[in-house]
Order: structure tokens, then sequence, then C-alpha cells
């Protein structure tokens, strides 16, 4: 009953593609739901081929929290029954190594629980498949290799190849999830599995307790009027590279502004 | 004689015609959703109905009313009587008689339809709608002779072939208009399906004075949730589609259509009807949605409503206002159409548009639209030291807050209300942070489902407590509390603070020392007046507090809407004009200086309008303004 997906970079053929997924937090109320950054790598796995990517998690089939993912159009989620403690690394790298897989997507980290961000790099590194960072988007997929777009700092993009299979992390700043429709939610299937995992041993050792947010120092600016006072409290971190052109004409200013786009490959 | 034979045979084949066109709607209306009705009850009250109900909104418009007395009491009479005389042979000069006289009647009427359609207003449909007269007037007249002629009082020498024969092609086209018509949806398919549309009405207590307004809840385990395609709807929705006589009163009072939305009522009506029956709309002669072209528009009963028929905006424009349900002749309900589509939207394709979606994501994590930390929902009142029910167990006042305690706008409307409770000495407490949204926004975006959970928790949690009443400043949280809940359970006597006031008023608990406020007008809340029809206690209270309302235009049941309801700021669907723009404007023509208002939307909308404009207050802010405060002891 869903849209086609809104893809722009459809691959010709049909691509096998998994989305690993969590159970997310909501920050303030901290309820269980579909996480933000895995909800984002299942939309990009959607755009990517018309056969349904596999949704895989790791846990318990039981919660109901995880139908929030098939109301994106998706008829079945693949729970890899594990208990709380043990280490999803080893039960994703044998399960994903047993599906004949071209892609592999993931959030960058986890709303709660560890949220290390480490479980992309640990899965692939298992698998032997490259990882790819922080991907907004991939931009054509042939000749067995894929062409991505990896998000950098200040909405800069990097252009990889990447040969196929490898697993990717989705950065925030890829497509936002579509919404989560209730019917397909209720209807689409929560298959579980058993699977041999471990309890994490080094974990179990670990203590925990709620982070505090740390307080920042402020660089006080004193002296001045408070027009200067607020422009310092304001004040953007000087980026290196950069180049502040007061002096010239409108034309040079433009020349120079066009040069450095040029020279980021933005214009062409 | 020509007549003698050719008559009944006229008269029987196009009654013949008129029962299979009509068992084929009946049978088109079937293929809805099966919604169990009272038969018997339903049409034995249908007389009733028609000539106390219905006559109560037709004579808004009396010229009209008359009329149609005229000119449908006419044919009903003259056809029944032609049917004993000229069918049957039933000979009787006073039957003769009574046929001229119906024939008559219908004939005067009909004259005053076609001088009404000389120069008919743009709300009225064109089309076959304007050949309805002289067909009325060709029946009426072709009657009139012909009983003349066979009843032998016509001077024998003006009776010739080519006479009769005209008059009984005449007689001809008229039947083929009214009763082949009605069959066969012609204009006059209004009398057949809408006399069963009042039998059958889904909600039957609208009449008898009585009123229903909550929306039906959706079973959310449905195959489809709500309607994708015009057989998702009740069978008896469909029927009612089919009543529609396309007299525009909706469209002309429809805010979205003012301002441009690409919404129509009545459009939409007639777009459900070629749903039903299959086709295109290329034979409607009415006004388009604003910015769309008729006759591109296709659908068939089994055809997904929005791939072609009828675009989602159209459905998002829709601020649920009740407008068009108040004036409509026919009482079609326009709304629970609506967001029965809206349902297929947001609960099957995940299609909500605008913000509507970080609504709803928020209001399923956090229990409010603004995606706020739930924890602080009783931040608002942190000052003033409102009991809790849960720490008090029981009050004689509910004050239910609302998502206003998430606007510093409409926490100064709640902070005044408090003013007013704590100087008549109210026995109130709240619920603080166990208070979740009403659910009333998820559930006109179509997201029964959040809706379904909201109310069961907020009916857990009221249940805990005792108390006599809930009272609150907010006609949709009110309106879902008092119409929506029941369904799940929770039954409560319900007050808005315009109500309530005006009691602690009559009871003389407030003393009051009115200002001076200039000229002041009162905008109606939809969710307060059409919905719950409660358009006395505000005024009265502004009364109490010396202010001599300057009606608009709009007002009471025609108010118009200021934009709010329905989620539409939410989904935001782009018009020519604002809506609440043009609310303040009607405040402008009676150059009030104050808007008084009764709910926190209405203030939201129409202070968003650019200044200069008039101040809006809320009835509660008015109120605590005019509070003689005793010095503390
Ligand atoms: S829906 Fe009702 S008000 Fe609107 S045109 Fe039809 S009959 Fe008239
Ligand atoms: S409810 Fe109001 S906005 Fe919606 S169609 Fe009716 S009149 Fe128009």
């Amino acid at each position: 009953m869903l849209p086609e997906s809104r893809s722009k970079t459809m691959a010709s053929q049909a691509m096998k593609i998994a989305a690993l997924v969590s159970v997310g937090q909501h920050p303030l109320s901290r309820r269980e739901r579909r996480a933000d950054q895995d909800a984002r790598a299942v939309e990009l796995a959607l755009s990517l081929s018309p056969e349904l990517p596999s949704l895989i998690h790791v846990g318990s089939a039981r919660n109901e929290s995880l139908r929030a993912y098939l109301g994106m159009g998706l008829n079945n989620l693949k729970v890899l029954n594990a208990d709380q403690d043990v280490d999803a690394v080893p039960a994703l790298a044998s399960y994903l190594g047993e599906q004949a897989l071209d892609i592999v997507l993931t959030g960058v980290r986890a709303e709660c629980g560890e949220g290390s961000g480490l479980l992309p790099y640990a899965v692939a590194d298992q698998l032997g498949w490259p990882i790819v960072p922080r991907i907004v988007s991939v931009v054509s997929i042939a000749g067995g290799y894929a062409e991505v777009w990896q998000a950098l700092p200040r909405g800069q993009r990097r252009a990889l190849r990447v040969p196929l299979p490898f697993v990717a992390s989705v950065d925030p700043a890829a497509e936002p999830a579509r919404q989560s429709a209730f019917g397909p939610a209720q209807r689409g299937s929560i298959d579980s599995r058993p699977c041999a995992a471990e309890p994490d041993q080094a974990r179990a050792n670990w203590q925990q307790h709620p982070a505090k947010p740390r307080p920042k120092r402020l660089a006080v600016a004193k002296g001045g009027t408070a027009a200067e006072r607020m422009k310092a409290a304001t004040a953007k971190p000087q980026g290196q590279g950069g180049q502040v052109i007061t002096e010239g004409t409108d034309r040079e200013k433009a020349e120079a502004i066009l040069a450095r786009l040029v020279a980021e490959g933005v214009v062409r | 004689m020509l007549t003698d034979w050719l008559l009944p045979i006229l008269l029987f084949g196009a009654l013949a015609l008129m029962l299979i066109g009509a068992t084929r709607r009946v049978l088109a209306w079937r293929a809805g959703r099966n919604e169990p009705v009272a038969v018997v009850a339903g049409l034995m009250a249908m007389p009733r109905r028609y000539l106390v109900d219905l006559h109560h909104v037709v004579q808004r418009d009396r010229f009209i009313a008359n009329t149609h007395v005229a000119t449908a009491g006419g044919f009903v009479a003259a056809l029944a009587l032609a049917l004993l005389v000229h069918g049957f042979g039933v000979d009787s000069s006073i039957l003769n008689g009574l046929i001229l006289l119906s024939a008559a009647g219908m004939f005067v009427g009909a004259c005053c339809i076609a001088w009404r359609r000389r120069n008919p207003p743009g709300r009225l449909s064109r089309g076959p709608w304007m050949r309805l007269p002289k067909s009325l007037l060709v029946f009426s007249t072709s009657l009139f002779l012909i009983t003349l002629m066979t009843a032998d009082w016509f001077p024998a020498g003006l009776v010739g072939w080519v006479f009769s024969g005209l008059l009984l092609i005449g007689l001809a086209l008229g039947l083929a208009e009214m009763l082949v018509g009605m069959g066969w949806g012609g204009p006059m398919k209004h009398a057949f399906a809408g006399a069963l549309h009042l039998a059958f009405h889904r909600r039957p207590q609208r009449f008898g004075g009585g009123r229903s307004t909550g929306l039906k809840p959706l079973n959310l385990t449905d195959s489809t949730l709500g309607v994708a395609k015009p057989t998702d709807f009740a069978w008896n929705q469909l029927l009612g589609f089919d009543a529609c006589v396309q007299c525009g009163r909706c469209e002309a009072v429809c805010p979205a259509f003012a301002a441009g939305q690409p919404l129509n009522p009545k459009k939409l009506i007639q777009d459900m009807v070629v749903g039903l029956s299959g086709g295109t709309d290329a034979g409607y002669h009415g006004s388009a949605y604003p910015g769309k072209p008729v006759g591109e528009a296709k659908g068939n009963p089994g055809q997904v409503i929005v791939d072609g028929l009828v675009s989602a905006e159209t459905l998002w424009s829709c601020t649920t206002c009740r407008a068009c349900v108040e004036e409509c002749p026919m009482m079609i309900e326009h709304v629970d159409a609506i967001v029965d589509m809206r349902r297929f939207l947001t609960q099957e394709r995940g299609e909500t548009p605008g913000a509507g979606v970080q609504v709803l994501d928020n209001l399923i994590a956090t229990d409010n639209p603004g995606g706020l930390d739930p924890a602080r929902r009783f931040d608002w009142a942190a000052d003033l030291e409102l009991p809790l029910i849960a720490d008090v167990g029981k009050a004689d006042v509910l004050f239910w807050i609302s998502d206003g305690a998430f606007d510093q706008r409409s926490q100064r409307i709640l902070r005044a209300f408090v003013a007013v409770m704590r100087a008549a000495n109210v026995d109130f407490a709240v619920l603080g942070n166990d208070e979740c949204d009403s659910g009333d926004v998820a559930r006109r975006l179509g997201d029964d489902a959040t809706f379904q959970r909201l109310a069961r928790h907020n009916i857990e949690v009221l249940g805990r407590y005792e108390f006599n009443r809930i009272v609150t400043t907010d006609p949709h949280a009110f309106h879902v509390l008092a119409n929506e809940y029941g369904d799940f359970g929770g039954h409560y006597r319900v007050q808005h603070h315009s109500m309530f006031i005006n009691e602690l008023m009559e009871q003389g608990q407030l003393n009051l020392q009115p200002k001076a406020l200039g000229r002041v007008t009162y905008h109606d809340p939809c969710y307060l007046g059409r919905y719950n029809g409660e358009y006395e206690s505000p005024r009265s209270v502004l009364s109490t507090l010396g202010i001599e309302v300057q009606e608009m235009t709009r007002s009471g049941y025609r108010s118009r809407c200021c934009g709010g309801g329905g989620g539409a700021p939410i989904t935001d669907i782009p018009g020519e004009y604002r809506i609440a723009d043009m609310r303040v404007d009607d405040a402008r023509a009676v150059e009030a200086e104050t808007i008084a208002v009764a709910c926190q939307q209405c203030t939201a909308m129409l202070e968003g309008v650019v200044e200069p404009r008039p101040q809006i207050k809320d009835l509660a802010e008015l109120v605590s303004e005019a509070l003689v405060t005793e010095a503390r002891a």
C-alpha cells in the first residue's frame, strides 16, 4: 500500500540489501521507538533496490517498537533472538555472512545501550568487508562497485568508490525516514530465529550509571559594549583554510568565491 | 383516443424504468461496508425527519423552502393522483380536479425556481440543474392540459391529434426527468436518495433537536484502515452522498474554499458520487476546487480515491469546522468522509503532509504535539501551587489543562482562569504531569491509533479519581472528552470554561468591576459552537461584564472558522488567503477593537494576523481583568 520509493538512484538490477535496526529511545521521554539513524538507513535501503531490503535486529522479537520499521512499507523483520547482555557482533556477522548480501546499512550509533558506534566496524571486520562510515547517499551501483557520498563536517561531501559487498553507516544528514504507517506496521511479520550469541564478557564487568551533562566552561569576554560581548559569546570558531575578503571589487570577490567552489568540486 | 392507451403505458413505463435504475443505485450503495441500521424505525421516522428536522435547515432560505413545498408537494400529489386516474382508469371528477390543483401548485413552484435560476449565484450547479425547472414546467403544464382533455373539460374543437400528441411528448419528457432521472442519476435522484438517507442516516441522534458530532472510532484491526476506495465507506455514507442537491450552501460557508485552498465540499461530495457510480467529473457543472480544473478526475467503486479522483491536498485543506455539515439541507456528513479518507492516507500510506508527521511522531513519543519533555508539562504552574488531584484525591472540578500548558500565550489564559476559580473559591484540582494530549489533533490528522491510545490513557488516569465535572479552556479537549471518549468507556460531565464562568456569575460568586473595552465582538469557536451547541454562555458572560457584543455577519452557528482546527495549520495547504485574515476582516467590518475568543487555538490563529488589528482576548482573561481583588487577609 506504500507509494513508490522516492529513489533517485535505483540500481538497474535488484540488489540484496540489509539494514540493521535497533530499538531507539526518545531523548526526552525515554520511550522506546524506531532509532532515527537506523530508520534513515532503512530509508536509504528502500531507495536502492526494487526488491525490499531485509531488516535485521538482535534482541527480543516481542519488542513492539520494532514494528515502526515495518510501518515504512516492509513485510518482514528478522530477529536474531538474544538476551540483553549478549554481544550482537558475532551473531550478526555469522548471520550476514550466510545471506549473499551486497550492502549492509546501519545507523552511526545506537540511541541507548552501549552506543559506542563500533558495531558497524566490528561487523565489517568479522565479515572481512570494507566499511564506509557516515554515508548520505548511494549515487550509483555498477560493475561490482558502488559510488557513495560520505558526509563530512559543515555540509561537505566526499565521493567514494567501494567494492561490493560492504558495510556502511548512515549519517543523520541522509534523507529523513518516511512516516511509519500504523496499518502496515501491525500487519508486517516479525520472525525470530535462535542465534549462537555469547554474553558480552567485557561489558558484564562494567559499571553503568546515567550520564550527567558536564558543565562547559564559557570563554567569557570581559569589557566592551554589550553588543561586542554578545558577538564574542556567539562567534563561531574560526575555521582553517578559509579566507576573509574585505578588500576589492564585487567582481574580484565573486571570482574568489567561484575559485573556491571549483577547488571544492562543487562547481565543475 | 390516443391518450387512453398511451397514458398508462407512459406512466407505468416510466415507473418501471425508475425502479430498475433505483435498484442499480441501491446495489451500488450496498457495495459499501456493512453498517447496521434500524430499518423499520428509520422508515417510520422519515416523514417526521423530513417535515421537521430537514425543514429547520431548509427554512434558512425561506424563498426556496416555500418553493420546494409547492413544487415537491404538487409533484407527489399530482403523480399519485395521475396514477389512479390515468394509470388505473379511476374516473372521478373530484380526482381530476385535484390533479389540476396539484399540477397548478407545481407549476407555480417551478416558475419560482425558474425565476431564481435566471441569474443563479455561483454556489449553484448548472448543467442538468438548469434544465430541471424547465422540465418541471413542461411536466406540470402537460399534465394539467391532458387532465383537462381526458376529463372532457376542454372546448372540444381545440382537441386535435397534433395537440394531444404534443402534450403527450411533453408529458413523456417530464416523466423522463422526474421518474427515470430519479432512478438513473438525474437531478431528481435527490428525492429518492434523500428520503432514504433521512431514514437510514448514520447519525440518527441529529434528528429531533439532538446533536451528534463525535467522530466514529476506527477498528484498528480492519484489513484496510480508513477509506481507500468508495466501497470502503459505510453503505449509508454512500447513500448520503447521492442525496446531494448541489445547492452549494456548503461551498458558500467553507472557509478553505473562500481562502482559495483546493477544497470545495460540494465538489467533494459530487466526486464521491462519481466514485460510487464510476466515471469522470466531466458532468459536474458547479465551482471547481480552487486552482484545479474540472474534468480530469476519474473514479470507480474499486479504485483508490486519492489515486485520480480526489487529490490528497483537497482532503488536508479541511479545518473540520463543520460549517458545511451545519448548513447542508440534506444532512450530509462531509467531515466524517474527509477524516475517513485521511485515516487511509496516514495509517496505510504514511502520507500525512507538512509538519503532520512530526506532530504525530511527537504525540507517539511524548504525548504532546511539540515533542517537549512530558515531565515538564506542569512547569507552567510552578508558582501557582495548584492542588494535584493525586494528592487531594477528589475535588468538585477537575481542571483539564490541555497542551496549552506548553505554550506561553495559552498559559496566560490558563493563569487567568485559575485566578477566576480562586476568586470564586472553587474546589478544583489538576492532573499535572499525568495529563496527556487529548488526542484531538491526532484523530483529525487521521491517526486513530494514537488517538485511541491517548484516550485510553487519559480515561485510565481520570478513572483513578473522584470529581463531579471536568472544566477546560480548550474547546477541542472539551469536545473530545465530552463526545469522543464515550466510545472507549469515558463518560464525564464536561464543561467549557465559558459555561462554568457563566454559572459562577449566575450564582453571584464573582465580584466584578467591568472595565470599558470599546467595541467588542465575539468569535464562536467551531468546537464549542457547532460541535457542542454552546452559543449562549460566552455571550452571557460578556454581557455580565457589561459588554454589548457587536455580532459579526457570520456568528453563532454560521461562525467562520479561525483556520486552526483539524490540524490545518500543521498540514498547511497553501491557498490565496489565510483563513485567519479573513476572520479578522469580519471583525474589522463591525469595527471591533477587541475580539473576545474562547479557545487558545483561535487566540493563536487570530493573533497571528499582522497588526494593526483588534486585540484578541480570551473570556477568562476578560473576566479575570474585571475581578475586584480584595486585599488578602
Ligand atoms: S453537500 Fe449539502 S449543502 Fe453541499 S451542495 Fe450538496 S446538498 Fe447542498
Ligand atoms: S468542515 Fe469546514 S473546512 Fe471542512 S469542508 Fe466543511 S466547511 Fe470546509
